[in-house]
């Protein structure tokens, strides 16, 4: 028998909401949280929109031990555990603490800080370069910071799959719950929005090069050319749905099935395997097609990877067979953070019988979906699924299912 | 020049600014034998306490008696016993 995974807390820093309550009010209510950069002056450069966090106070939220060790990512990840511990009604200073691992995902780790060390040794030498630069910069930085802060032992790591990845923690979480760890701190933060961090994003050459926020970051639509990048994401405490209801818990629901794949090699010519990650979800969750309430898409925002998506989701659904959603049209593309969030929005969206909005499109007729659009839609939900792409040809698909 | 040596202040001084200060943790209190682990202290915070000290006296620390020094009373000595040479020099 293989045991059932529940999530029972959600901590979310998002562009349009901090904390599960406000992200929720500004998703539902279609607010967005894109326009020009502020942490930098973006002129100059092709791309100049990003999703951003405005109010984050962390010398409020975090003791100054924490401070000089980490980057802005590491320090949102850290709040983001904070409140999913507490929405969970979980006190890690009163679990065993190997009954407790922290598995996130991350794209980028803290390129803020890696910026100033680096800027440090080149314009001052290397005795002015932070010790802390060792580990502050590296993509497991927020797992080790969350499992130090909160005494947590158990089984840890990172899963590095671009935008995909914060599926595939969740899943790894799932695993290791298997296995026998009763509680996992997962999903995933990202946050790279400085000079070094933008650069490294321009590189792909995805990002949109509009500067009208509500009309720039287009999946499905016609004019999509690329998307805006954001930062934040979410935290979700997953765990043994015994162990939860031993803790008297009500948990938000299941993580009931998980599909991943990688796309062939660009110009092989053959088709990607989104389609063949959702049949896996699927068939995880043993569920049929008819069973999904609605999908929160990855909506690449390109039209490559919105033609890809809309087959793969006609393809299993069939033609508008099945509610779609891209909330991140409020927040931008999160990396690594941006499943997690979603997630998060699925869980809500079960809990109060109400899919949120994709906002700023007009979509392609070309795309056989039924995309639900610019106002919340009431539905009766039990189950969603959540699907998650990320760069270098990652597909992940994650089926949840109201408790 | 001959007065000037390191003090527990200057050691709280560059321990805030290099490391912060962990919950529930006093510098105020007495803390001079107290070992640095108690007060939320690991080797790499000290590391980067040492490294900030060096750049503020222009001093070269012994690694490994940083490494050494579990209490502020030994590694205050470890820093003043660089200290001296320097004001001898």
């Amino acid at each position: 028998m293989t045991a059932s995974v529940v999530v029972t807390g959600l901590g979310v820093v998002s562009p349009n909401g901090m904390g599960v309550k406000d992200y929720w009010a500004a998703t539902l209510g279609g607010k967005h949280g894109i326009g020009r950069i502020t942490r930098f002056d973006p002129t100059g450069y092709p791309a100049r929109l990003a999703g951003q966090i405005e109010d984050f106070d962390a010398e409020e939220l975090l003791p100054s031990r924490l401070l000089p060790q980490t980057d802005r990512v590491t320090r949102l990840a850290l709040v983001a555990a904070d409140w999913a511990l507490a929405d969970a009604g979980a006190d890690p200073a009163h679990l065993p603490e190997f009954d407790m691992g922290v598995i996130t995902a991350s794209a980028a780790g803290g390129f803020e800080f890696g910026q100033g060390e680096l800027q440090a040794l080149w314009s001052q030498g290397s005795q002015y370069v932070s010790a802390y630069q060792s580990f502050a910069w590296f993509y497991a930085v927020n797992s080790g910071q969350i499992s130090i802060r909160n005494g947590m032992k158990g089984p840890s790591g990172v899963v590095v799959s671009e935008g995909a990845g914060g599926l595939d923690a969740v899943a790894q979480a799932r695993r290791q719950i298997r296995r026998g760890t009763p509680l996992i701190v997962t999903g995933g933060v990202d946050a790279s929005i400085c000079p070094w961090g933008w650069v490294a994003q321009l590189a792909c050459g995805r990002l949109t090069t509009s500067d009208e926020p509500d009309h720039a970051y287009l999946p499905f639509d016609r004019d999509a050319n690329g998307y805006v990048p954001g930062e934040g994401g979410a935290i979700l405490i997953a765990e043994d749905a015994d162990a939860a209801r031993a803790r008297g818990v009500r948990p938000y629901g299941e993580v009931a099935g998980y599909g991943a794949t990688i796309d062939p090699r660009p110009g092989s010519g053959r088709e990607p395997n989104l389609a063949k990650a959702i049949e896996t979800a699927l068939a995880d969750a043993d569920v049929n097609a008819a069973d999904i309430d609605v999908v929160f898409a990855d909506g690449a925002g390109d039209p490559a990877g919105d033609l890809a998506e809309a087959r793969a989701v006609s393809t299993v659904f069939g033609d508008r067979g099945v509610p779609v959603t891209v909330p991140k049209t409020m927040t931008g593309r999160l990396y690594s953070g941006g499943a997690p969030l979603d997630l998060a929005a699925a869980f809500l969206a079960l809990r109060d019988g109400v899919i949120p909005p994709t906002v700023h499109i007009d979509p392609c007729a070309d795309y056989p979906l039924d995309l639900v659009l610019g106002e919340p839609r009431p539905a009766e939900l039990r189950t969603a699924l959540v699907l998650a792409r990320g760069a270098g040809g990652f597909n992940s698909a994650m089926v949840v299912r109201a408790a | 020049m001959a007065s000037k040596s390191f003090t527990l202040d200057d050691l709280k001084r560059t321990l805030r600014e290099a490391a912060g200060v962990a919950e529930g943790v006093d510098l105020d209190g007495d803390i001079l034998d107290t070992e640095f682990e108690v007060i939320g202290y690991e080797s790499l915070a000290l590391l980067e306490a040492g490294s900030l000290i060096e750049r503020e006296y222009g001093i070269s620390l012994d690694e490994e008696a940083v490494g050494e020094a579990n209490t502020p009373r030994s590694f205050i000595e470890v820093v003043n016993a660089q200290l001296a040479p320097a004001k001898a020099a």
